[in-house]
């Protein structure tokens, strides 16, 4: 390791613009003669479109244009769609209703656009959007999502009768029951997974401009995966052919999930241009972004585990209803399916799982992704119920795990997912030495005496990341392939430029893909750049999502480099006449291997493009592209444990400690590392203590804006113990896992578990609030 | 945010014409409360009338146990003024709770007051402390000011120049803030004076009020142990996602425990 | 419409904008000063924090007509020509941010932080006092690092200068 290579804490080349005000997001982009959009929302959760009269707004200053859903469709902009095929059980495809970006008959959730103003400013945009008026026929809305499958319950599509999306299953029902009939012991209990609202601090934006000269289309836009969002816009929704269009996701603030979609904002602003003349700009007021961002979790299920009579884990069964909302956003479907039911066996070896998954629609905000996405809901149900079975059977919550764990590799599950390497012993000791558990029951009883109720709760995670190869994904339902690309050009003067289909927003790669690069040929960092985020620069690539970019993207990354060093070394033998074989590079030089012949490597890259002297047969230049296709997930694993205080006589929780001891392989920058388990770890105490999305009845989101809908801020949390222990992924070139989402999916469980340890009363549901634990304190 | 007339006072007489002046005119103190309500269309005057720069207004005169706050003078500056913080630290640390540091540093006394919000924290300490509310025209005790949600006496082209009140013996604030808004979810402002006061925001359903079955057994004692066992009733409570009436009503008297404590620290 | 004329980052800046404007929107939009965020419409998330009078405000709950008459800083007029302010260089050493987007907001409030508390800082201060700073992304422990280096390293460099006085 050196400097600057794998390993190495270095510090980020990017953050120089973030910290000076100088990065560039969505909103910051100008085009000469700008105008600005605001979209006109349904009030409502259900209702019929009756008229849309827009004379008044048409009258107000400034306004350009006011564009609806009839409109976009006469001009064959077609609808969204979901972009994964899940059949049920009984082999029937998915129930997907139409979803129009602009309504044109029905409304189906609070937020839901009908119309598009343009107009001079923002504010005149604004003004003019409140001024269309919209006469609705309000129906019945349906919330929640065990009642939408009431058959009295309303209707929300014609294509989902009694709003069932899909009826689907996995596993071995069968084995399960037979397993559940002599088991010796059972633990049942009902969970609930809280609606989240992902929050990226900056809200969805998008510019679309289109050139009448070219006949071309431009979006700069809020994505994790403009090429993505080109190819669906391009490919399903008619807006432009991929050769007419041009996606931009210049810096984005943060995605979480929920800017991989593509929403009906940006296709209509690019619409919207070509109508109007006019480059037209929109950019989320946080309510909206809290009404149309894609919401995340909202399961309710019920969940049974089977014990032998030596407290070994015979078989798992799980009931989940899933709700999706007003209609399936881009991945929804593969959330609570792949996503979800395949992580079920945890870290324990469970000789037989089923688990029946319904997806059903309600009059919500759509559901998708949001970091961990079905992982934390495996999660939360796999480590509460193997908690409460410890409890129930009273054995320690550690041994119960341990003497389940699953021990060697590579494990196949009962649930589809090869585990390939892991070490969850490992893991375990380390969250437990560093949690100091064995001298846990004396700060218990110290806190005792202060009044307050301290407890202690763990949660031994699993997860996938990297999903993959294509061929398996496609063969699931997949819609597109879940490869990356990488290009990687050597300048004449030896600087290098590396493309990738990843996207950063936030995760580092202009320093951790850097940092391959000064490994693996000796340069300084500061002359490699990453470019990224621009279709128009890269050729295709898919995105930063499910915490892919290190195992798919940098090993896309890494076979561009090998082609890159084979043909660097071919330069430099026929410079030093020496033979290929023996020509290693070090420290910024082509050396002939046990000599001090050496070229240095800008003098190798000068020689590939001057080809003045290169063997012969070869072509100039030095510039390679490879698509990296994984053989498998990956699967980082640890342990978490949190330790609380609760005072009895609020309510409220105070997190006084809290370890992570996570597995993601072979790591490139620790310290970028450990700060994506810093915020993971802060979004999942954020679902488990703080963070809900509430509906009222009439399907109004009462959790719009950060006056209800709590945020975790800095004196929620503690400060995190971070360790890893280390199981090098045998599935990729580097052995490395992934790591932006295991915060989010390992530590709900051990917050709740640790607060109903605290307050000796297991029935509690996140979020677990002051007045919530207060309740459970009494009722104890 | 609709369209609006920003104007800029240099004196209360000249706030009050200026006001009088606009169709629907809104006194802008430090906008912490009017501009959001204004940003998400809640509030739409026609004029805004800035009194950030009217100088009568601003700055603590305390004299003995007698202290006057200017009605624009801001959360931040109360909360660290070395001579109130000696006769009445309650109110400062009252103040240093409000919002965050950069609200406190626009936020005013007088708006908060005058807004009457029903989960602020000043309105608390106005009642506990029975200050008198002094406006342009009139002075008005405490009691009288606050009526029910975001209602006061205050009547059109009525500023509020200062508070008075005089230092009671002992005094605490205890607030247990919502955890997404930060406002009170219930705030207890304790006065011990000649008689002891108990104030209570962001719990009523109908505003601040006097708690006065716990005025009567901090009357005869009062120690925070007065407390156990009283409890007051979840009726006229608020309920909302966050807290039902049941847990306001036991964090009243819990948060009215602990600004005992603090009283008598 | 109001002319308005403020002094920006050491610049005599003026424009005419709507009454309704705020403040951020005239960085933004007529400086080009985009490192100012808007982040939510509540004046909650902080993004948009700048000093006004050389106290940290949020420029999203004033109207720029307020500060008619100001001095402001925003953080592009942090830095001292090409050397950084101790905060953004802290926030780069401690890995203090992520997506950037709440940074520039973060670095302005902790840089008034930090000199509302000349005698240091520590840990159950630095996070109290960030309630009107959000962050999604960093879980807020290298923020908190950040300022806890920063404020250490300002406290003692000017202990050094008042000795050298």
């Amino acid at each position: 390791m050196g400097m600057e290579g794998i390993g190495a804490r270095v510090a980020r080349k990017e953050d120089k613009r973030f910290i000076t005000g100088a990065g560039r997001y969505t909103d910051d982009m100008v085009v000469p003669g700008m105008k600005h959009a605001a979209f006109v929302r349904s009030p409502h959760a259900h209702a019929a479109i009756r008229k849309i009269n827009i004379k008044a707004a048409m009258a107000m200053p400034g306004v350009i244009a006011v564009l609806n859903g009839k409109e976009l469709k006469a001009d064959g902009i077609g609808n969204i769609i979901c972009g994964w095929m899940i059949h049920s059980k009984d082999g029937s495809p998915m129930n997907m209703g139409a979803w129009s970006p602009l309504a044109t008959d029905t409304v189906r959730y609070v937020g839901d656009a009908v119309a598009i103003v343009v107009a001079d400013t923002r504010a005149q945009a604004r003004d003019a959007a409140e001024a269309v008026e919209v006469s609705y026929k309000v129906k019945k809305a349906v919330i929640d999502p065990v009642s939408a499958l009431d058959p009295k319950a309303p209707q929300i599509h014609p294509e989902a009768a009694n709003n069932l999306i899909y009826d689907w299953e996995l596993g071995d029902a069968a084995a399960v029951d037979a397993a559940f009939k002599k088991a010796a012991h059972i633990t049942k209990m009902d969970v609930v997974n809280n609606r989240l609202v992902p929050n990226a601090m900056e809200p969805r934006a998008a510019l679309g401009h289109y050139d009448k000269a070219e006949d071309h289309y431009t979006c700069w836009t809020t994505s994790q995966n403009p090429h993505v969002a080109r190819l669906v816009m391009s490919a399903f929704y008619n807006v432009a052919p991929e050769n007419k269009l041009r996606v931009i996701a210049p810096d984005v603030g943060g995605g979480f999930g929920s800017k991989i979609y593509i929403y009906p904002e940006e296709l209509t602003c690019l619409w919207a241009s070509k109508k109007t003349g006019v480059p037209v700009k929109w950019v989320a007021e946080r309510t909206e972004s809290f009404l149309t961002d894609a919401h995340g979790r909202d399961h309710v299920s019920t969940v049974e585990l089977a014990f032998d009579a030596k407290n070994n884990m015979t078989a798992l069964k799980v009931d989940t209803i899933a709700n999706l909302g007003a209609y399936m956003s881009l991945f929804s479907s593969s959330v609570p399916t792949y996503l979800y039911a395949t992580l079920l066996s945890g870290q324990y070896k469970i000789p037989a799982i089923h688990a029946n998954v319904r997806t059903v629609y309600t009059n919500t905000t759509p559901v998708d992704a949001y970091r961990g996405a079905g992982r934390p809901e495996a999660c939360f149900l796999v480590e509460r119920v193997v908690e409460t079975a410890a409890r129930e059977l009273g054995v320690s919550p550690a041994d119960l795990r341990r003497q389940n764990f699953i021990k060697e590799f590579p494990y196949q599950t009962p649930v589809i997912m090869a585990y390939d390497a892991g070490d969850f012993d490992a893991s375990l000791d380390a969250a437990m030495a560093a949690a100091k558990y064995e001298t846990f029951e004396r700060r218990r009883s110290t806190a005792a005496k202060k009044g307050k109720l301290r407890g202690i709760g763990m949660s031994c995670y699993i997860e996938a990341c990297g999903i993959a190869p294509s061929a398996a994904v496609g063969s699931l339902g997949a819609g597109v392939g879940l490869w990356e690309s990488a290009e990687v050009r050597v300048n004449a003067v030896g600087s290098v430029e590396i493309l990738t289909g990843s996207h950063s927003h936030g995760q580092g790669h202009e320093t951790t893909f850097a940092q391959l690069v000064a490994d693996r040929f000796g340069v300084p960092m500061d002359s490699v750049s990453i470019v990224h985020g621009d279709t128009d620069k890269v050729q295709m690539g898919m995105g930063t999502y499910g915490s892919r970019s290190g195992a798919v993207g940098m090993s896309a990354i890494v076979k561009a480099l090998d082609k890159v060093e084979e043909k660097a070394k071919k330069i430099a033998a026929h410079l030093l006449e020496a033979d290929e074989g023996d020509i290693v590079i070090e420290n910024g030089e082509l050396k002939v291997a046990g000599t001090d012949k050496a070229v240095p490597w800008f003098q190798m890259a000068l020689a590939a493009y001057t080809a003045h002297n290169l063997p012969s047969g070869m072509e100039p230049g030095l510039k390679e592209g490879a698509f990296y296709d994984p053989t498998n997930f990956t699967f980082p694993a640890g342990c978490y444990i949190c330790e609380v205080e609760v005072d009895p006589e609020t309510g409220s929780t105070e997190i006084v400690q809290f370890v992570a001891a996570d597995d993601f392989g072979n790591i490139i920058n620790p310290m970028i590392v450990e700060g994506q388990v810093h915020g993971g770890v802060a979004q999942g105490i954020g679902q488990a203590l703080l963070e809900g999305a509430h509906y009222d009845e009439s399907g109004q989101l009462l959790t719009a804006s950060y006056m209800d809908y709590t945020m975790p801020r800095a004196d929620n949390l503690p400060s995190f113990n971070v360790s890893t222990t280390t199981t090098a992924c045998p599935s990729n070139p580097l052995g490395i896992k992934g790591c932006g989402e295991a915060g989010a999916i390992g530590s709900p469980p051990a917050v709740i578990n640790a607060i109903t340890d605290a307050i000796n009363n297991n029935n509690l549901s996140m979020p677990a609030t002051s007045g919530k634990v207060w309740a459970a304190i009494r009722s104890a | 945010m609709y369209e609006v007339t920003y104007h800029r006072a240099s004196s209360v007489s000249e706030a009050v014409k200026l006001a009088k002046a606009g169709e629907d005119s809104k006194f802008l103190a430090g906008g912490m409360t009017l501009i959001p309500a204004m940003k998400t269309r809640l509030a739409a005057p026609s004029d805004v009338v800035d009194l950030r720069h009217v100088k009568e207004i601003r700055g603590i005169k305390v004299s003995g146990k007698k202290v006057t706050i200017g009605a624009g003078t801001t959360h931040a500056d109360v909360a660290g003024n070395a001579k109130l913080v000696r006769v009445c630290p309650a109110i400062c640390k009252l103040a240093s709770s409000i919002g965050d540091p950069h609200v406190r540093h626009m936020g005013t006394i007088g708006g908060s007051i005058a807004n009457n919000d029903p989960a602020a924290d000043y309105p608390a300490a106005m009642l506990a402390l029975d200050a008198t509310i002094i406006t342009n025209k009139r002075a008005i005790s405490a009691a009288r000011f606050f009526k029910g949600l975001f209602e006061t006496t205050l009547k059109d082209g009525e500023i509020i120049k200062e508070v008075q009140f005089t230092a009671p013996a002992k005094c605490g604030y205890a607030k247990f803030p919502n955890p997404a808004s930060r406002y009170a979810m219930t705030g207890v402002f304790v006065a011990k004076g000649k008689e002891v006061r108990v104030a209570v925001t962001g719990a009523g359903d109908d505003g601040v009020f006097r708690a006065k079955a716990l005025e009567k057994a901090l009357e005869r004692k009062f120690d925070a142990s007065a407390l156990d066992g009283v409890s007051v009733s979840a009726s006229n409570m608020m309920s909302d996602i966050h807290a039902s009436a049941e847990y306001r009503a036991n964090l009243v008297v819990v948060m009215a425990k602990r600004a005992v404590a603090a009283a008598n620290a | 419409m109001s002319e308005v004329s403020m002094v920006v980052n050491g610049r005599k800046v003026s424009g005419s904008v709507e009454d309704r404007t705020l403040l951020v929107h005239f960085l933004r939009d007529n400086l080009g000063l985009t490192g100012t965020h808007v982040g939510c419409d509540t004046s909650q998330c902080g993004s948009c924090v700048i000093h006004v009078d050389g106290k940290a405000v949020k420029a999203c709950t004033m109207l720029a007509a307020q500060a008619s008459g100001s001095t402001i800083t925003t953080i592009e007029g942090l830095a001292d020509g090409a050397s950084l302010h101790v905060v953004q260089e802290a926030f780069k050493e401690h890995h203090g941010l992520q997506c950037g987007f709440c940074t520039p907001g973060m670095i302005m409030a902790a840089v008034d932080m930090i000199n509302r508390h000349p005698g240091g800082l520590d840990e159950a201060t630095v996070r109290a006092e960030l309630d009107g700073n959000i962050c999604r992304c960093t879980g807020y422990h290298n923020i908190v690092k950040a300022i806890l280096a920063a404020s250490k390293k300002i406290k003692s460099s000017s202990a050094r200068k008042k000795k050298a006085a």
